[in-house]
């Protein structure tokens, strides 16, 4: 089960991946990126990283990718080729949500346990329990930094993203 | 059982097609797409490792990884608006900024 629940789950973050490095359209491209990061979800939940799978849905999947359709249809850029209909895009939306929901729930259902061979089974491994209080004990100083990180981050994209002050005047 | 090997093997897949992206896409949102791809890959080998060993340091360590790709993604989508605000394009073949 849990190797059926493997090969599905690789295939589909594959070839996934080669739809999203063989399209020209950046909305297709996207769809093909969250697809994929579903897939690699489903792949944690395999390697009990509970946490890190409902992060990646969360933090990758919704809103480093909503980012992304943000700007690509904030740019609106046209390849050459028709703009895709509003319908469209949403339908797509919504089946890839849902494939990769089915994709998660049903490796969650499918009782997996030691995904590797390793040695004792660490009971709580991998929930938001036990990496939380790793995160806050032994790794704090990189946690503060990270956040440090994402300050700059933020400062970083509204001075680039900003027009110039001279522009904005009418 | 699934084995490590397996995951590795799938892993460098992902990253090998994230890697082939780069350089074959032209237009620069696909091409940070694609470097997420790679991020991801790498992703999915640290939580192997990490359940493997039985440590859960590569946890901390993926964490770390998607902080520093959200903040990627917002930095480098700013320098994209910004760039398309005066050249009008994301190809990157139209873009030579740099150029001496």
């Amino acid at each position: 089960m849990q190797l059926l629940m493997f090969y599905i789950l690789g295939f589909g973050a594959v070839v996934s991946a080669l739809l999203l490095v063989t399209n020209k359209k950046p909305v297709n491209a996207a769809m093909s990126l969250i697809a994929t990061m579903f897939c690699l979800a489903g792949l944690y939940v395999l390697l009990d990283a509970h946490l890190v799978a409902v992060l990646q849905i969360l933090v990758y999947a919704g809103a480093v990718m909503v980012l992304f359709l943000f700007v690509i249809m904030l740019l609106n850029i046209q390849e050459k080729e028709g703009r895709l209909a509003g319908s469209t895009i949403a339908l797509q939306f919504v089946s890839i949500l849902g494939v990769g929901m089915v994709f998660v729930i049903a490796a969650s259902l499918a009782k997996v346990r030691g995904a590797l061979p390793a040695g004792g089974e660490l009971y709580p491994f991998g929930t938001t329990k036990a990496v939380g209080s790793m995160l806050f004990t032994e790794y704090l100083l990189p946690f503060e930094i990270a956040s440090m990180l994402l300050l700059a981050a933020i400062v970083g994209a509204v001075i680039l993203a900003k027009r110039r002050i001279s522009d904005a005047k009418p | 059982m699934v084995t490590l090997n397996s995951y590795l093997t799938l892993s460098a897949v992902l990253f090998s097609i994230g890697a082939v992206g780069v350089f074959t896409q032209r237009n620069a949102l696909i091409m940070y797409m694609c470097i997420e791809l790679m991020l991801n890959a790498v992703n999915l080998t640290f939580i192997a490792f990490s359940r493997y060993l039985n440590d859960l340091g590569g946890h901390v360590f993926v964490f770390m990884i998607m902080t520093v790709a959200a903040a990627e993604a917002a930095v480098g989508l700013a320098i994209i608006m910004a760039l398309f605000r005066n050249k009008e394009t994301v190809n990157v073949d139209e873009i030579n900024l740099s150029k001496g």
